[in-house]
């Protein structure tokens, strides 16, 4: 085919899923000329899957994007039905905000937002092909005759891959949403060398909220105070929409069982290997058979539609089937069903070839990022098309890559996992995998990442002030309640105390102290008329968190200190590791395939044994020796 | 900036001297927490590189030893870093006690090669040196995995892997209600502590058991004391089944330390006898009580022998109050005269909760109960482990297992004052990280396999 010149762009994002959009957006906001090619502009920041976005370990992702500039957290706060807080009894560092998305409106915002923004253009079109020189990328191709040249490219292709759709024993070549497979880009990935593998995921039918018998289901309404997933968003309550919850039961579970044979998982149909964390109806009856029931959730998909999205029920049993086990369910005996569920398969890219900028280490100015690389979510995909974005920039800009540490967000937990360890089903982010969990709240995303954010360039003045100013404020009323010292018979606070069943003063006490009782809150402080200055809730958070946890936070950053100074020992990609006398042969091989840009990285690799990683530093500090005398000559 | 390691750099042997080594910018800090100069001075006032007498104190201010203590600055030391070195003198198990005191103070175990591998890192040792050290390491880090894989196959590995399989319960407990809140649901806190007390208290025996262990391996110290004449070398005599001390019924015979190896019931025991304590005017006389009194600072335990034929005195009452923090058997001699002055229950009302033995040295009556005794008070209450088996652990084990049995005690006590979940987890967590140091297995995916098999998730 001949391709004609279409344009030329410091950076190319394919793909305009949560990943792309956040991608494009980075890049474009760090003052790079930026394209975004995506196969339809109608389904941009598309929710194939549920109408949700945050939960646990999900809501400390958006908000760190949110803290370093990224756009999903004000998208959700822009065009959500329902918010509601998680985990709120089991402590600051698992608390997870989750919001039910007007999915229509979803899109509709972040499409405004990605056509609103400068340095940015959009355009439909299929990439097919990926052209590169010198083993750097240097141009796409479209389906329809296009050449873009660039220099960066950030593949976010999702689902896409030679995606094929299964539905009981009927399957087809196709996309979510009834659209089309990306049918050639796979193979172009292929040539420049890199190894694919396939997996596979399902999701629900969706069903007509007029057949619905909410009477014999039970109402799950959202929280009724404000909440917001952005630092920046404006506190407004928006009309809330209920959930609803039913249950299956033992008819359900025997229509499952009499129709196994049916279901391409069993048959063998599907190949691609699904997560555990997200197993298909069929899965469950199957391996939870002493269960009675299982919960289903029904979630509107929007304000305006009457769709409901059936969550618990993600299956690719055959439509009749679909039908009647949802028929067997209490409040959907008479359900109709709008789509029909599916399994999906496609193509991602093994995640241990890339570097933690998440650029492919093959081939240079190629990322990827979001479900391509094999991961599960849309906040998964968003935050690591942040970060290929802002790092494209940066290799634009011929600046060092940035990457977020372990210790530092759960982005950098997620994408080190990904990189470092590698997968073997498609990847979601749990709060387990956080070994710092307590400092990385989703309440201190913006203390944690907000400076960084703005020195990219990536947060605005407005933000960044306002982080300043919760900053000073939050020092001050440290301050005060370390310095401000009750008497023993203050008459006031011993009432509070008794009233929050705590012990009566003994001694003079400073307010910090007082603060550290489990039984004693902020706000009975506060309530008490010790304190004068008014302070924002954000701001009283973070203190009495961090007086309550005073002593596990202190804990874990003695972790952390001991964690960061193997991170800091930098490894060189082009490191030869058969020259490293005295590895492991098993040490030397995990070495090899992943290149791990340092010791600490090196140290999470299985098989990497501890006494390889005191090799490595001795290498290292031979190789400084040898270049400082080289130097000296 | 490196953290401070600490390990005993001279080869484990009986007597003679050992030295620990503690090495990193605060080793002088840690160190200091421990230490009392005779001098009065601090350690960082000492000349660098001298040697400094003084004593390594424990948490209630006891002496574990005597000991001299040298620091040499960074960088003219073996690793580049500020380097203290305490030379001990009290033989292994004072060695280890003032090791574990440094430990506590605030350094960590070093790892094999991990002195000769900061010595090179910080320029001390030449490119020639490194490749010395990378055989070390690779020698000693083969042969720690040879151990533990010896070990492992034994009764420690049974334990850890059911300490293991419970904390895989908490965790995924714990987890999967975090994580996956509308699955899972709260945590059945009554369930998690059960687990958590199934840990503590099969860590709890682990502990006993290292420390038994230590005992077969490093033996203990008595010492024999009481007043004048009361029998104390006849009992050395009849214990370690030779006339190792001479006898006479002239008060004040024994003027020194009289010190023998013997072997109670499989147990090695550095047996002393010593100068009766008395006040006297004899200037010899006073040396010998004067190292009875150094000879009980040191002692593990005393036997404290009184006489049936006198009863009991004054000056029993005052060594008794001297040794009022020892662990200790009271020995009432004699027993065989015919008008005795002294019974057992006088005795016991007058020494509530002190083991007593009745014994005759002369005529080697009651000595199996003696033995008995003293096998009952080196081992503990807990006696010997239930398999009969003991579990053989180093020092580094030693640590690991009680600092995992801390994060235990510690979650037991968040479960109680209803801490949340995300606190309590730090130390479920922390539990595992000392327990994957142990079995060198990795278990956070095991948790998550946990919390898929015995939840339902997905939605
Ligand atoms: C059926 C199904 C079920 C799912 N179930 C779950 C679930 O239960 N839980 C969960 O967490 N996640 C689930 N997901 C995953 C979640 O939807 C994705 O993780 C997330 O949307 C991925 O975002 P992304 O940006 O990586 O890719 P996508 O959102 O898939 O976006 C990819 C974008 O790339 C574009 N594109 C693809 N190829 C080309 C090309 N060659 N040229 C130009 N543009 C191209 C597409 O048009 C699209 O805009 C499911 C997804 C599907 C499809
Ligand atoms: N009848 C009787 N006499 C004993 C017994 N044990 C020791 N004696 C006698 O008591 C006297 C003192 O015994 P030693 O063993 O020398 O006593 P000691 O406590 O070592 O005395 P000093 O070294 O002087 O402090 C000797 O005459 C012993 O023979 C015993 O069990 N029964
Ligand atoms: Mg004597």
């Amino acid at each position: 085919m001949n391709y004609y010149q279409a344009g030329d762009y410091e950076v190319i994002v394919v793909g305009a899923g949560h990943a792309g959009c956040e991608a494009a957006l980075a890049a474009a906001r760090m003052g790079c000329s930026t394209l975004l090619v995506t196969l339809s502009m109608d389904n941009i920041a598309l929710m194939p899957c549920n109408p949700s976005i945050g939960g646990p370990a999900k809501a400390q992702l958006v908000r760190e994007i949110d803290a370093l500039g990224g756009e999903m957290a004000l998208n959700i706060d822009e065009a959500n039905i329902q918010m509601r807080m998680l985990n709120t009894g089991k402590g600051a560092a698992v608390r997870a905000l989750r919001a039910q998305a007007d999915k229509r409106e979803y899109q509709e915002v972040m499409t405004a937002t990605l056509l609103r923004q400068n340095n940015l253009e959009v355009v439909q079109a299929e990439v097919e092909g990926i052209e590169t020189r010198n083993g750097a990328v240097s141009g796409v191709f479209t389906r329809t005759g296009a050449r873009f040249g660039t220099r960066t490219l950030i593949i976010t292709t999702g689902t896409y891959l030679k995606s094929r759709i299964i539905i009981g024993d009927l399957y087809y070549e196709g996309a979510p949403n009834g659209q089309f497979p990306a049918r050639r880009l796979s193979d172009s990935l292929k040539d420049l060398g890199l190894v694919l593998g396939r997996f596979k995921t399902g999701t629900p039918p969706r069903v007509d909220g007029r057949s619905l018998d909410y009477s014999k289901m039970i109402e799950q309404p959202g929280d009724k105070r404000v909440l917001k997933f952005s630092f920046m968003s404006p506190r407004v309550l928006k009309p809330q929409i209920s959930c609803w919850l039913t249950h299956s039961n033992q008819t359900t579970h025997n229509i499952v069982r009499d129709n196994l044979h049916r279901s391409p998982l069993y048959s063998g149909i599907i190949k691609g290997i699904g997560p555990r964390h997200c197993p298909s109806f069929e899965d469950k009856v199957v391996r939870f058979s002493n269960k009675d029931s299982h919960q289903v959730f029904l979630e509107p998909e929007g304000r305006r539609v009457n769709e409901f999205y059936v969550q618990g029920m993600n299956t690719s049993l055959p439509e009749d089937v679909q039908a009647d086990i949802l028929h067997s369910i209490a409040g959907m005996e008479k359900v109709r069903i709008i789509r029909t569920g599916y399994a999906i398969e496609y193509d991602y890219v093994i995640p241990t070839q890339l570097k933690l900028s998440l650029e492919c280490k093959t081939v240079k100015g190629l990322f990827t990022a979001g479900q391509i690389n094999g991961t599960s979510g849309y906040e998964e995909a968003a935050a690591q098309g942040l970060i290929a974005g802002i790092n494209a920039a940066l290799l634009v800009k011929g600046q060092e890559p940035f990457v977020i540490r372990r210790s530092e967000g759960y982005i950098g937990v997620l994408i080190d996992d990904l990189v470092t360890k590698g997968i073997d089903e498609p990847y979601r982010l749990l709060t387990s995998s956080a070994e710092y969990r307590l400092v990385l709240r989703q309440d201190n995303a913006d203390l944690r990442l907000t400076e960084t954010g703005y020195r990219l360039g990536l947060v605005s003045e407005a933000r960044y002030s306002k982080l300043q100013k919760k900053l000073d404020a939050m020092h001050s009323l440290m301050g005060t309640l370390h310095d401000t010292t009750i008497s023993a018979d203050n008459q006031t606070i011993n009432r509070m105390l008794k009233e929050s069943g705590s012990r009566e003063l003994r001694d003079s006490t400073s307010l910090w102290q007082l603060l550290r009782r489990p039984e004693v809150s902020l706000e009975d402080i506060l309530n008490s008329g010790q304190l004068e200055a008014a302070y924002d809730e954000e701001v009283l958070e973070q203190v009495e968190i961090a007086c309550k946890y005073e002593g596990y936070i202190k804990k874990q950053n003695e972790q952390i200190k001991r964690f960061e100074a193997l991170e800091d020992k930098r490894l060189s990609l082009d490191l030869d590791y058969e020259s490293v006398h005295g590895l492991s042969s098993e040490g030397r091989y995990k070495l090899m395939r992943v290149k791990p840009s340092s010791v600490g990285q090196a140290s999470r690799i299985s098989g990497v044994s501890p006494a390889d990683i005191n090799v490595l530093l001795i290498h290292l500090e031979k190789m400084r020796r040898q270049k400082s005398e080289d130097d000296d000559q | 900036m490196n953290d401070c390691i600490a390990a005993i750099s001279t080869p484990k042997g009986e007597g003679g001297i050992a030295i620990i080594r503690i090495s990193g910018h605060d080793s002088p800090e840690i160190v200091q927490k421990i230490f009392e100069s005779r001098s009065g001075k601090r350690i960082i006032d000492f000349r660098s590189h001298s040697l400094n007498l003084g004593y390594i104190k424990d948490a209630e201010g006891l002496i574990v030893d005597e000991v001299l203590v040298s620091r040499m600055d960074e960088p003219r030391s073996y690793t580049g870093e500020n380097v203290v070195e305490i030379n001990c003198h009290g033989g292994a198990i004072a060695t280890r006690k003032c090791l574990e005191l440094v430990l506590q103070a605030g350094a960590r175990l070093a790892e094999p090669g991990e002195f000769t591998k900061r010595a090179f890192l910080n320029g001390r040792l030449d490119m020639v040196q490194a490749e010395a050290v990378i055989e070390i390491i690779r020698a000693r880090s083969e042969k720690a995995l040879e151990l533990s894989a010896r070990n492992l196959g034994g009764a420690l590995s049974k334990t850890l892997k059911a300490v293991e399989e419970e904390l895989i319960i908490i965790n995924s407990r714990l987890e999967g209600s975090i994580d996956f809140p509308e699955e899972v649901g709260d945590p059945d806190w009554t369930e998690i502590e059960e687990h958590l007390q199934v840990v503590e208290n099969r860590l709890k025996s682990l502990a006993a058991s290292s420390r038994r262990a230590r005992v077969y391996r490093d033996g203990v110290k008595v010492v024999i004391a009481g007043k004048p004449n009361v029998g104390k070398s006849s009992l050395l005599n009849v214990l370690a089944h030779k006339e190792k001390a001479i006898v006479t019924e002239i008060p004040g015979t024994t003027r020194d330390v009289i010190e023998d190896l013997i072997n109670i019931r499989g147990i090695p025991v550095r047996i002393m006898d010593t100068a009766g304590i008395r006040k006297t005017e004899d200037s010899i006389e006073k040396i010998g009580v004067e190292r009875t009194r150094d000879a009980l600072i040191e002692a593990e335990i005393v036997i404290f022998v009184l006489d049936a034929s006198t009863g009991l005195s004054n000056d029993d009452l005052e060594i008794m109050q001297e040794i009022e923090d020892k662990r200790k058997i009271i020995v009432v001699n004699k027993e065989d005269i015919k008008n005795r002055l002294l019974n057992g229950d006088e005795v016991r009302a007058r020494f509530p909760g002190v083991v007593m033995v009745e014994v005759s040295a002369l005529e080697e009556t009651g000595i199996d109960d003696l033995e008995a005794a003293l096998e009952e008070i080196i081992i503990g209450q807990s006696g010997r482990s239930e398999t009969g088996q003991e579990i053989m652990t180093n020092v580094r084990q030693e640590y690991a297992i009680n600092a995992a049995l801390e994060h235990v005690q510690d979650a037991i006590r968040g479960v109680k004052n209803r801490m949340a979940i995300d606190g309590i987890a730090v130390d479920t967590w922390g539990a595992v990280s000392w327990i994957e140091e142990l079995t060198g297995k990795a278990i956070r995916e095991d948790v998550m396999e946990r919390i898929f098999a015995d939840f339902c998730i997905g939605k």
